[in-house]
């Protein structure tokens, strides 16, 4: 018998243009719970999908129980018992939970599914996972936490001796958490070894026995969990001291330009007050979940809210669509820049100029030279990597798209500028160049909300936090008096309340 | 001015003739071209300049509603109501014509028609954003040419060739050119301009390219959206007017089938039905060979039966030649 | 001591239950208007006419659940049936052999639609909507635009729509077939793996090739599916009309989809159920049968039967907004 049931030598993987993994290892003791590590973007996906198959790998080797393996598809590795939890559930949202669970081993008996047995099986799982919900539900009427347990009892019915789970407490509430981690030991004392993936160091003191850090596509090191500092693992992580990642510059800060008042959207947020000043960097942070970008998206026309006002420099505004916003100076770089911020087959100078079009243009006309020049001078100014403005958008990496949608914030006249999680899935690099951005922006005197799950972006960036839980403003702090341990705790004041209860 | 790194980014656009040349309306150009010389192969007076204009009057009432529909397609929806509604606006002229009602007010009245046909398209589908337009568009189908049945039963109405200056508006031509023809040249140079060199016709392509991010971008999708179904209804109408200058009666069963060949002009053109793509240069290059194929096969009495055939599987194969290249492509490249 | 209880709010919620509940008073009232409707013969009748649409529904449900759609089935159909009736008339084949040979021949055709729908990444609707005019076109050549009349089929072929062999003696066969094919449906759509293939890859197909279902060979099956239904339903629509037309079957491809959507199944895949698919084309087939019996002039027909399409799905979506609201309001704040 090998030491280790999962060993990874030398893993690369090139997607094209991009080196996704370099020569990454890997090893995982039996019965141990493994946190892996490292930035967005660092390659730990890629890597889960190496392992599980869907990816192959264009060098290296994988041994399962010390014999060499090469999996041809997802089937293999199921076979083997690896099963993974993807970060993006993917559950079949039509289908039942029994359905799901049994997607692709089902019980049959002469060609014909025993649905009796299975709902009944399944039932027994959700309830050893102590779920308050049933099999025969709709897996889409579930919540995320939720469905993150159909996945586990997915993994636990089919034997599986490997489970990965990628970043399952992303968008989990203390409680879930906590319910989770109970799951996962559990796992582990009945003979599983897990990958466990996350951003938060307390899941990793709470779990894991070991830790292995990449970066930049990269294996850097694995450590014990006992003896390793923060400051050790943040230095592995994002390799070098965080003091010279934020080039906050210091900014007069002037009068209010924008105020919401007790914003309400029923079932997303609830009276939601915050205000934000000229020069000043806002951050709204919170967990998943939180309410963040729905508040935000509301602001900006996206969506509807129901009840509240907002005031644009001391006058109360209505907003019904982005346009409205737009006009009135209120701009928003969205979440998902992917979807909701470019249009990737396009070039990015008409990514660049799309919301400003009919200004650039005359009497509804558009006018190419003068949007070539336009787009010239807002992608120059971001210093994308770009070669022509002809080129496609979908052709950059993640940091070179979103300095894209900067850019094109910046075509409009704006006072307050939204920026949703600005720096998600960016490389390091363009994120230094992109809060470098936000602090000139400060410096012109325009009103910067951003969001941020990261907490050394928030303590880094920011004039003032303001922190959401489950659709509520908790807490507000200025930032001399933050520190993660205080933004912690508003971020889940809620949900420890509930417990306490 | 150049970047903080001291690089700067080109804003020319170079021509290349690679690129010139790969476009796909040269494979239309020359499809168009080889139809032409089958035709004048055909038939001798093919080639005269008058026999070219009058080949036109053959199909050109049909492309009236191809050009919306192009517009449609950009947008990423779909509407096969047309065929329908151009019914019903033919059926509602006749049977105003026959109660009585000047010509003049009875073609404001079929248009009129076509639009409000259109803009409960459009109505439907901006407030019930949910439904996909291929469903509610059936149900429309179905529902306005089962009021055109309702008003006619399985009669006819007609009489409408005895209004000289109505019929003309199909039979009619100024100098020698066919006025229809005349009409649709300046329709489709209108529906042109509008789609590449307005802010209009580019906040199509981008809502049909990505309907979210346009909508991020300020871009009131469903405005656009219900514009542009109340506009395909209007002309719609504007090919029932042809129809009914042609026929000089309506019948609850005429224009059956307009969608699909609309769709498949516009789809032969270049429009993908995904949204987002596709030209007017490729639409007007499209009409013209589905067209001058019908003409030309009809000069030579092959059966009509031939045709759809052939139609049809000019359209599929169109459709799958780019695909083909670009799996050849990855296919070599993994290799 | 928990008792199971009969949750009636679950079962009235449910989209069948409510189709039925419609379906039920609307046959009421018709039946109140002319006493005649709910009779065995108009009853028969009416599910004779209309089994080709039951059966094809079935096939178009598999279709919509991969997020496809097919507009070609009444071409399909109109091939396949003529193909069948033309080597009837010129080398008097036996029944049993006609009906295989339609079948054969539209599950033909319907793999040619589904390889260039898979593997020419042809979007579904352009791809049968040329398909729709190349097998009409085809149609009326291999008959030289000629039809097929009553004398030239054999008597047994003819026979076939107005016996009851194949129903036990108790049903005509045409209905008999459509019940065995809904069975087999029910079974094969519920309780096999196969079935539930084509629920997943509609559901979430990224998901599916992630737990490695073969996409293509899904969307190639369910075409060369719907196709053979087609080819099954040619041969019906033949021995009942006891005459093979060029433009058989035009526009049936409207009724069908209609069908399936008022039965619930989604345009975007991954829902629909063989049930709802029954109740959905006994709507079509109801509004056909009974609006002339209670003196509604045929050509309101079509009108109606728009009517209906709209209101069921927009009824469906405001429903769904109703769901969601009062999850929204559920949700703790």
């Amino acid at each position: 018998m090998s030491e280790y049931v999962l060993e990874l030598k030398g893993i690369t993987k090139i997607f094209p243009g991009v080196k996704a993994l370099d020569r990454v290892s890997f090893q995982l003791k039996p019965g141990e719970i493994h946190a892996l590590m490292g930035e967005n973007g660092a390659g730990k996906s890629t890597f889960i999908k190496v392992i599980t198959g869907v990816h192959k790998a264009e060098e290296g080797e994988m041994y399962l129980d010390g014999k060499k393996v090469d999996f041809k598809g997802p089937k293999d590795a199921q076979k083997a018992g690896i099963a993974a939890i993807y970060q993006h559930v993917t559950a079949y949202p039509h289908l039942s939970v029994t359905e799901n669970i049994f997607m692709g081993h089902e019980i049959k008996k002469r060609g014909i599914l025993q649905w009796k047995e299975m709902h009944a099986l399944a039932d027994s799982y959700l309830e050893e996972l102590n779920a308050d919900f049933k099999s025969t539900a709709e897996m889409g009427a579930l919540s995320v936490a939720q469905q993150q347990m159909v996945e586990i009892a997915k993994a636990i019915s089919m034997k599986a001796r490997i489970i990965i789970m990628d970043e399952p407490t992303a968008a989990l509430t203390k409680n879930e958490s906590e319910q989770l981690y109970k799951i996962t030991e559990k796992l582990r004392d009945g003979g599983a070894s897990v990958i466990f993936i996350s951003h938060r160091f307390e899941d990793m003191y709470r779990l894991a026995t070991r830790v292995t850090v990449f970066r930049d596509s990269q294996y850097i090191g694995s450590y014990d969990v006992d003896g390793i500092t923060n400051a050790d693992l943040i230095r592995a992580m994002v390799g070098r001291e965080i003091s010279d990642m934020y080039p906050k510059p210091e900014v007069k800060i002037g009068e209010e330009v924008l105020r919401v008042e007790k914003l309400t959207r029923t079932g997303y947020f609830k009276d939601v007050s915050f205000s934000v000043r000229k020069g000043e960097i806002l951050g709204l942070t919170g967990l998943v979940g939180a309410g963040r970008t729905e508040t935000v998206q509301t602001i900006y026309g996206v969506e509807h809210y129901d009840s509240g006002k907002m005031y644009l420099n001391g006058e109360e505004i209505t907003v019904k669509n982005p346009a409205d916003a737009l006009r009135q100076g209120i701009g928003l770089l969205p979440e998902d820049r992917q979807h909701q911020g470019l249009i990737l087959d396009w070039g990015i100078g008409r990514n660049i100029t799309l919301t400003e079009i009919a200004s650039i243009g005359k009497n509804g006309l558009t006018d190419d030279k003068a949007e070539r020049e336009k787009a010239k001078e807002l992608a120059e100014r971001v210093d994308t990597k770009a070669v022509t403005i002809f080129d496609k958008a979908s052709s950059l990496s993640g940091g070179n798209q979103q300095k894209i949608v900067v850019a094109k914030i910046l075509a409009s006249n704006l006072k307050v500028i939204i920026l949703d999680e600005p720096t998600k899935g960016v490389d390091v690099g363009a994120k230094a160049e992109i809060y470098e951005i936000m602090g000139e922006l400060a410096q012109q005197g325009y009103a910067i909300i951003m969001i941020s799950s990261e907490m050394p972006e928030i303590l880094g960036m920011v004039d003032r936090i303001v922190v959401m839980c489950e659709g509520k403003v908790t807490g507000e702090l200025q930032r001399e008096e933050a520190e993660q341990e205080s933004i912690l705790k508003f971020a889940m004041a809620r949900s420890s309340k509930a417990a306490k209860n | 001015m150049a970047t903080k790194s001291g690089r700067t980014i080109i804003a020319e656009q170079k021509f290349s003739w690679k690129i010139f040349f790969l476009k796909w309306e040269w494979l239309l150009v020359i499809l168009f071209i080889g139809i032409n010389l089958m035709n004048a192969n055909l038939s001798q007076y093919y080639l005269s300049g008058e026999g070219l204009l009058n080949a036109t009057n053959s199909f050109l009432e049909k492309a009236f509603v191809a050009l919306p529909m192009a517009y449609i397609l950009v947008l990423g929806d779909i509407d096969i109501s047309v065929g329908s509604t151009a019914c019903l606006s033919a059926v509602m002229l006749a049977y105003c014509y026959n109660l009585g009602v000047p010509m003049g007010a009875c073609v404001l009245i079929c248009l009129l028609t076509g639009t409000i046909c259109g803009a409960v398209n459009g109505l439907i589908l901006t407030r019930f954003t949910e439904l996909a337009p291929m469903i509610v568009t059936l149900g429309t189908q179905i529902l306005f040419r089962g009021i055109a049945e309702a008003m006619l039963g399985d009669e006819a109405r007609g009489g409408l060739s005895t209004v000289k200056w109505f019929s003309d508006l199909y039979w009619g031509k100024l100098g020698i050119v066919p006025i229809m023809l005349l009409c649709f040249i300046i329709c489709a140079a209108v529906f042109a301009f509008v789609l590449h060199k307005t802010c209009f016709g580019r906040r199509l392509y981008a809502i049909g390219a990505n309907k979210l991010a346009a909508e991020y971008a300020g871009i009131k999708v469903q405005q656009i959206r219900m514009i542009v179904f109340t506009l395909t209804g209007t002309f719609a109408a504007v090919t029932a007017v042809f129809l009914a200058a042609r026929m000089g009666s309506t019948r609850a069963d005429i224009a059956t089938g307009y969608e699909m060949e609309a769709i498949a002009m516009a789809v032969l053109g270049g429009f993908s039905t995904d949204g987002g793509k596709g030209n007017f240069p490729g639409l007007v290059l499209a009409i013209f060979i589905v067209g001058m194929l019908r003409y030309g096969l009809g000069l030579i009495n092959i059966p009509s039966q031939l045709m759809l055939v052939v139609i049809g599987a000019l359209l599929i194969v169109t459709v799958m030649l780019p695909n083909i290249r670009s799996m050849v492509k990855i296919q070599k490249k993994a290799a | 001591m928990e008792k199971k209880k009969f949750d009636w709010k679950a079962i009235t919620s449910s989209r069948e239950m409510s189709l039925v509940i419609v379906l039920i008073l609307l046959c009421a009232f018709v039946q109140i208007r002319n006493q005649s409707f709910l009779t065995g013969g108009t009853m028969e009748e009416m599910f004779r006419n209309y089994a080709v649409t039951f059966i094809l529904a079935l096939g178009m449900m598999c279709v919509l659940l991969t997020g496809g759609i097919d507009i070609s089935i009444g071409s399909t159909l109109a091939f396949s049936g003529m193909a069948a009736a033309l080597l009837m008339r010129d080398y008097v084949i036996s029944t049993p052999v006609s009906f295989l040979v339609s079948i054969a021949i539209g599950a033909g055709l319907g793999l040619v639609i589904g390889l260039v729908i898979s593997k020419g990444k042809v979007p579904p609707i352009v791809c049968t909507l040329g398909f729709m005019n190349i097998y009409r076109g085809l149609t009326y050549l291999i008959a030289h635009s000629q039809w097929v009349a009553a004398y030239q089929f054999t008597d047994s072929f003819k026979n076939f729509a107005l016996t009851k062999y194949l129903g036990l003696g108790l049903v005509n066969n045409m209905i008999a077939v459509t019940i065995y094919i809904y069975i087999i449906f029910y079974i094969v759509m519920k309780w096999t793996t196969v079935g539930r293939r084509v629920y997943a890859v509609g559901s979430n197909a990224e998901a599916a090739a992630v737990s490695g279902i073969n996409i293509d060979n899904v969307k190639i099956g369910v075409y060369t599916l719907m196709g053979l239904l087609c080819g099954l339903g040619g041969a019906l629509w033949t021995s009942l009309y006891k005459s093979a037309q060029g433009d058989m079957a035009t526009g049936i491809e409207m009724d069908v989809i209609a069908a399936c959507v008022v039965g619930g199944v989604s345009l975007t895949g991954g829902r629909g159920s063989v049930v709802g698919v029954m109740l959905g084309s006994l709507t079509i087939a109801i509004i056909g049968k009974a609006l002339p019996l209670i003196g509604v002039s045929q050509f309101w027909q079509n009108g109606i039967k728009g009517l209906i399409i709209l209101a069921a799905v927009i009824l469906n979506v405001l429903a769904q907004r109703t769901m969601d609201k009062n999850n929204l309001k559920r949700r703790e704040m």
